[in-house]
């Protein structure tokens, strides 16, 4: 089953707790769910774009909703999930600012994850070759790219703290997938991170 | 009540207490089944028929010979794989194809109902498929399918008797009828009782009844059944039968010629009053009027939905669905939903799509996983 998953996603499995209500925004094919309903006997609901992953994922017995992220999350009622994940999409979100303030307004955590732009080997694309940086999850031509909305590690932390966003857990991920104790150079050194996130609780 | 299997109608002996006030009493449902029930009596999928369907969705209709309206879906190797499942459909109340109806014998009077019909609701439908199902000695459903009014009387049974149904699909519909469909109706139904022959609803003595209202009325429908663009693609402005304008009321165009056969085939087999009733019932159709709210009627819902609607349906748009996922959302339920590309219009359900095939067929898979069969 395993075999099956991403490996930022196993690392993002392994932060819900048993038995958690989830919502995966953009849940492509329900690999996630379908790991996270058999693992942690999770509650799972998804979101996805594509007829061809909604497919998917009813053939797996997954409770899917053909959805656009940038319109649909609207319609979901405040704290409706304990955990609402949202992973190497919020890049190719039209309104990300809007999305983010959803998710953790559905959900009493989001947890996101996103390519950093600001990792050492993105910047050397574009300082010493002057090209738009590509790599496994960055694939894309410049003129055919569905990520409208790149940003860094750096980036995120401070639209979380202008925006009042609680990170409560930060991870990062090697090119390998694999979770790197980076110390004060995750900006640099992170391939992928992970955040968790949630709303500031009102006194 | 094995004996029922084989037999085609069910008599119901205790009356029914209908959503207007009145009471049926007698009344019988004409229902058709395919593949066989198993011995737990959990692989029973209940199919239900929109507004001038019948109960022959698969294999070949006895009366008119051609395939069943569900052919296409129903059947051994198909997506409701009868190999697999146990299909029941019957007619609804208020139909002609056997289930009491204006048409039949009232009972009290010997003579036929016309418009000493009860006036019946999609709910009214609903109670009297439950008795059938229940006379079959099913306690829960395996599914509830339908397309249209079909898909309104779906959501019916899993508001209704929700404790009764493990999956609900419903297709091409909504949780209400809006403005612009009642319009519709209310021109067809207008049509019909413009039509001399009607007689207020008395004309089972006369050999033909209203065809000819009856026939108009079937043309308006039909078109809203139809896209715009499904329209201009099949028939454009080609002219029927010559290359030239015939300057009379005659048939010009292929559009002209193909609504009068709909209108004509439909007379052959549907009664006037039947769709007086049924179109009326379809237009009191509203779950959101219900105990407090679209919201609330699907409060701690443990059925599985699976929607769909057609990107070219302007009858049942897919906004209709949305809202009623809004509140399934709200509601914490198991909702999946797919809005099927395709230029077919509301038509889309019945014809040969295959991404809606298997997406349903995917759902239904996934869905013999959770419940055991």
């Amino acid at each position: 089953m395993r075999k099956n998953l991403r490996k930022d996603l196993f690392v993002i499995s392994k932060l819900i707790n048993d038995k958690e209500k989830i919502l995966d925004v953009g849940c492509g094919s329900g690999n996630l769910l379908d790991f996270l309903l058999k693992t942690k006997k999770a509650i799972c609901r998804g979101i996805e774009i594509s007829q061809s992953g909604v497919n998917d994922c009813v053939k797996k017995g997954l409770s899917v909703i053909q959805g656009d992220a940038n319109y649909d999350l609207d319609d979901y009622p405040d704290d409706a999930f304990s955990t609402v994940i949202l992973s190497q999409t919020i890049q190719a979100m039209i309104f990300p600012d809007i999305v983010i303030k959803n998710l953790i307004r559905i959900g009493r955590r989001a947890i996101i994850s996103f390519p950093n732009f600001g990792y050492w080997k993105v910047r050397k694309d574009l300082f010493l070759k002057g090209k738009m940086p590509k790599n496994d999850i960055l694939p894309y031509e410049w003129f055919d790219t569905p990520n409208i909305h790149l940003c860094s590690c750096k980036d995120f932390q401070i639209f979380c703290k202008n925006n009042n966003i609680i990170i409560e857990k930060f991870m990062c991920l090697s090119e390998k997938g694999i979770e790197i104790k980076t110390n004060h150079f995750s900006n640099l050194l992170a391939y992928q991170v992970i955040f968790c996130v949630s709303k500031k609780k009102k006194n | 009540m094995k004996s029922l299997i084989p037999i085609d109608k069910l008599q119901i002996k205790n009356s029914i207490r209908l959503d207007s006030g009145e009471y049926i009493d007698s009344c019988e449902v004409a229902f058709k089944t395919y593949g066989t029930l198993n011995k737990k009596k959990t692989n029973a999928i209940l199919v239900c028929h929109a507004l001038s369907g019948d109960q022959f969705c698969s294999d070949i209709n006895p009366l008119t010979k051609k395939q069943g309206w569900w052919n296409i879906l129903i059947g051994p190797g198909k997506v409701i794989d009868t190999n697999i499942f146990f299909v029941i459909c019957s007619n609804v109340l208020g139909g002609c194809m056997g289930s009491t109806g204006p048409s039949s014998i009232n009972p009290q009077t010997k003579t036929n109902y016309g418009l000493k019909f009860p006036v019946i609701t999609i709910s009214d439908m609903v109670k009297v498929q439950e008795k059938l199902v229940s006379a079959l000695g099913i306690k829960k459903l395996f599914a509830v399918i339908g397309g249209s009014m079909g898909g309104m009387q779906t959501l019916e049974w899993a508001t209704k008797f929700s404790n009764k149904v493990n999956v609900a699909i419903p297709i091409a519909t909504s949780y209400r009828h809006s403005a612009q469909n009642i319009a519709f109706h209310e021109i067809g139904r207008q049509a019909i009782m413009a039509d001399p022959v009607w007689k207020k609803g008395n004309y089972y003595m006369t050999r033909k009844g209203p065809i000819g209202g009856l026939s108009v009325a079937r043309m308006i429908a039909h078109i809203t059944y139809l896209s715009e663009h499904a329209l201009q693609r099949k028939f454009g402005r080609n002219l029927q039968n010559s290359d030239f304008f015939s300057f009379n009321f005659d048939t010009d165009f292929q559009i002209e010629s193909y609504l009068k056969h709909q209108g004509s085939s439909f007379v052959e087999r549907f009664d006037a009053n039947s769709y007086l009733y049924i179109t009326k019932a379809m237009d009191y159709f509203d779950l959101s009027v219900k105990k407090g709210g679209l919201s609330k009627v699907f409060k701690n819902s443990n059925v599985n939905f699976c929607f769909f609607s057609f990107t070219s349906d302007w009858l049942f748009p897919t906004s209709e669905t949305k809202t009623i996922i809004k509140s399934l959302n709200s509601s914490n339920a198991m909702v999946s939903f797919v809005e099927v590309k395709t230029d077919k219009g509301h038509d889309a359900f019945l014809l040969e799509e295959p991404e809606f095939h298997a997406t349903l067929k995917g759902f239904i898979q996934g869905q013999i996983g959770k419940h055991e069969i």
